[in-house]
């Protein structure tokens, strides 16, 4: 188990849990669901926010928020 | 009458397409373009379904889900789900971003069990089928038991056979609910629809999750101890909810969509943000544009300003000297031609600014720029997201501050609202067009045309103040909420180059033609309080000249220094004078209030009066001489006026829809005395430093 905001730029993985409550809430309408396949793909600079290519479609979050975002690394392919 | 109207909404995710789709049915011009969140408010029209059907057309904002987060989504969701709605559908199309299809139909089938007639529109299928995606129609309709149609809204196709199956569906309500909710919590669904009294699990659900539906005064105090004896926590069971309804999603999407390969397909919008949001590159691409757009405005409408000067020069004279001689010609060619003229020059620069914003509000950079800035405006108490209002602020901050909207935060966008208008608008443009080629020489500054990077400092200004008083607020401003940064970053497009020009000559014709009237109407007031005095005073001033030659310089500045005009204008001029103002400027300032560009006008129409020779409005005014016979426009004068317009709150709409989106009339007026008491230290300490 990784915490998504550790994750380097082209790391794959697999959505596990959200422990903030309104954080998930919103994610999981968005399709973030457990088990739905990830790649990080872009960081932005001074700790700003990263995108994630999720249900084929990049997705903006918080660093901050990402730290309370489970997942799951997938070996690369 | 044997036609009927049919209300008709287009909900669905955000930036799937719903306002293009909109714009395609009714033939109207509403705001799209490439980013989650452009419409932020309903907008109806009409549209011809067949001879017989007649339909309202309800454009909603974009919605992820039935269970707002923001004030937008709020919009779509009371207008889809409560029933005491005036605009409750009677069919609700959802519109699908094919490239997207899982997310898009999350929210449609929340709609279907929510037990309403829906359609499935498939839109932007010319960009799945370049991706490789293929969706199966037929399939996807037996799935969920709702008509499907594939379209494509940009291009028109597909809307012949949409309005069929909307005609053929109405009254065909979807058989079967999609998620059985009333399965997941144990008698609980049913105890609710006991309670509010209707059969309708999904709704009930939304009650228990405190979604306001319709009755809601009847059963809210009896749904709120049923969810607490049987310990439902709103969160917790919509969580439990959305995992179960995708999971029976993603059975469909396998079933019915053969997807590309999703990462190979995101090459192209990826090289290019390599670029754009590079942690250095991105922020010098994006200065460098802000740089390109201030030299565009300035530098190339330079030209077509001036060939405009030179014809309505010639349209003056044309008219002062073909009309016969008396007050109507004076009116005409001094009050209403001087006051327009000093207008529509500034087409130009108008249509560059807005042809520059529409094309990166319709590529999808702005959202990067929201990416890039996020770290930024949220250490001084905004959101990455406030930087789409901020820079829609530098057209207008109406439509800026609605924008606003999107942001979940109240704090955050309370704070977006406030300072919004400090960045500079389109209607401040003519104002500093004017001033800088008054007082700025038009040299080369390191190969830059000087009054170009002038007018850029401005701009600058604007935004770091904005930036500034967000700080100073984030400590008074009590916080309600937490903040959150969810965005959706769109794939690139080639704007729709027609929506762009529709834009720009939607734009250009709000700028002449509401600011056209307001300055007809102005201009002939002051034409009227210029040219007439109390008493006796001009027969007066013409008796002590008379005899005297070539006296008619004195004689017009001094009728026009004791008519009503002047007496206004003199009355506020002590308090303007430590700012470099005389009472002309003065009454500039005032019309102001109606609408910032009304300035040019005024100074236009003021000048004029009394002024035989008709030429251009900066002409006029490089020519204007202070008592001692030196130029009265000095850069101190200059500087002091433009940052008095930089900072007032000069805007009637605007406060009106502060008023409008904040409900409380506090906000307004702290706006507005905020704003003024930086216009006048700023330009009080500019002028005393520099004179
Ligand atoms: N290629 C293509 N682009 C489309 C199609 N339909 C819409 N677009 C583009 O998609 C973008 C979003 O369109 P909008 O109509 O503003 O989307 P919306 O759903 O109203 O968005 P919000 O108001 O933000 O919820 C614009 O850039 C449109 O030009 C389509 O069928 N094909
Ligand atoms: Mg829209």
């Amino acid at each position: 188990m990784k915490i998504l905001a550790y994750l380097s730029i082209g790391a794959k993985g697999e959505m596990l849990d959200i422990s903030d409550d309104l954080l998930e809430q919103k994610l999981l309408e968005m399709g973030c669901t457990p088990g739905e396949q990830f790649e990080v793909v872009r960081k932005a600079p001074f700790g700003g926010p990263i995108a994630i290519l999720i249900s084929s479609y990049v997705l903006s979050i918080r660093k901050e928020d990402a730290m309370s975002i489970k997942v799951k690394l997938l070996e690369n392919e | 009458m044997s036609s009927k109207t049919l209300k008709i909404a287009l909900a669905g995710n955000p930036n799937s397409g719903k306002t293009t789709l909109f714009n395609a049915l009714t033939g109207l011009k509403q705001k799209v373009g490439n980013y989650p969140g452009i419409t932020v408010e309903k907008k109806t029209g009409k549209a011809i379904l067949s001879e017989k059907i007649l339909a309202e057309i309800i454009d909603l904002p974009g919605t992820y889900s039935l269970f707002p987060k923001s004030m937008d989504e709020q919009v779509a969701q009371q207008t889809i789900c409560n029933n005491d709605n005036e605009d409750y559908p009677d069919i609700t199309v959802v519109i699908a971003d094919s490239t997207n299809l899982r997310r898009s139909i999350f929210l449609l089938t929340q709609i279907i069990d929510l037990n309403m007639v829906v359609v499935l529109a498939l839109n932007m299928v010319d960009i799945a089928t370049k991706k490789g995606i293929v969706i199966d129609v037929n399939l996807l309709s037996r799935e969920l038991g709702i008509p499907v149609v594939a379209i494509n809204a940009r291009q028109g196709k597909g809307i012949v056979s949409l309005k069929e199956i909307i005609i053929n569906s109405i009254d065909a309500k979807p058989k079967s609910p999609f998620l059985e909710v009333d399965k997941l919590f144990k008698g609980v669904i049913e105890q609710a629809n006991k309670i509010r009294g209707v059969e309708n699990n999904f709704a009930s659900f939304m009650a228990l999750c405190k979604q306001k539906l319709s009755g809601e005064i009847d059963y809210r105090c009896a749904l709120n101890q049923l969810s607490k004896k049987e310990e439902i926590i709103p969160e917790r069971a919509q969580a439990k909810e959305t995992v179960k309804r995708y999971a029976q999603i993603d059975k469909v999407i396998n079933s019915t969509v053969k997807k590309g390969s999703p990462i190979g397909k995101y090459m192209l919008t990826k090289k290019i943000d390599d670029v754009l949001i590079h942690p250095i590159l991105g922020y010098v691409v994006f200065l460098s544009i802000l740089f390109l757009l201030f030299q565009a405005v300035f530098s190339w409408s330079a030209y077509p300003m001036e060939l405009i000067d030179v014809l309505f020069t010639n349209l003056q004279q044309f008219t002062a000297d073909s009309m016969p001689k008396g007050m109507l010609n004076d009116l005409v060619v001094n009050g209403i031609l001087a006051g327009l003229g000093g207008i529509v020059i500034f087409v130009p620069q108008i249509a560059f600014l807005f042809a520059f914003i529409a094309f990166l509000e319709d590529t999808g950079y702005m959202a990067r720029v929201s990416f890039i800035t996020d770290k930024l405006l949220r250490g001084v108490g905004l959101n990455g997201r406030s930087i789409i209002p901020l820079l829609s602020g530098a057209a207008c901050a109406v439509p800026a501050i609605m924008s606003a909207r999107t942001i979940s935060s109240w704090k955050e966008r309370l704070i977006t609202i406030m300072v919004t208008p400090l960045m500079s608008c389109s209607a401040r443009l003519p104002v500093y067009t004017l001033i800088i080629s008054l007082v700025i020489p038009a040299d080369e500054f390191l190969g830059f045309n000087l009054q170009g990077l002038v007018m850029m400092v401005f701009y600058l200004i604007g935004f770091v103040s904005a930036i500034v008083i967000a700080f100073l607020m984030k400590f008074i401003i009590k916080s309600k909420g937490e903040s959150y940064y969810i965005m959706e970053m769109p794939s690139y497009k080639i704007p729709d180059w027609k929506t762009v020009l529709y834009t720009i000559i939607e734009k250009v014709k709000v700028f002449l033609f509401d600011a056209g009237k307001i300055i007809i109407a102005i201009s002939i007031v002051l034409w009227v309080l210029s040219s007439f005095a109390p008493g006796k005073k001009f027969e007066q001033i013409e008796q002590k000249w008379a005899g005297i030659e070539n006296a008619e310089m004195q004689i017009s500045s001094e009728k026009l220094e004791h008519s009503y005009a002047g007496i206004i204008g003199k009355s506020i001029e002590p308090a303007i004078k430590p700012l470099g103002f005389d009472w002309k400027i003065g009454i500039s300032l005032l019309t102001s209030f109606a609408a910032r560009e009304v300035f040019v006008g005024t100074m236009s129409t003021i000048y004029s009066v009394g002024d035989d020779d008709i030429r251009s409005i900066q002409k006029r005014l490089a020519d204007v001489k202070r008592q001692d016979g030196e130029r009265f426009f000095t850069p101190a004068v200059g500087i002091s006026l433009m940052l008095f317009y930089a900072f007032a709150m000069q805007c009637m709409s605007t406060l009106a829809i502060v008023y409008r989106e904040t409900n409380h009339i506090k906000w307004p007026i702290i706006q507005f005395l905020y704003m003024g008491v930086m216009a006048y230290l700023s330009s009080f300490i500019a002028f005393q430093l520099l004179s």
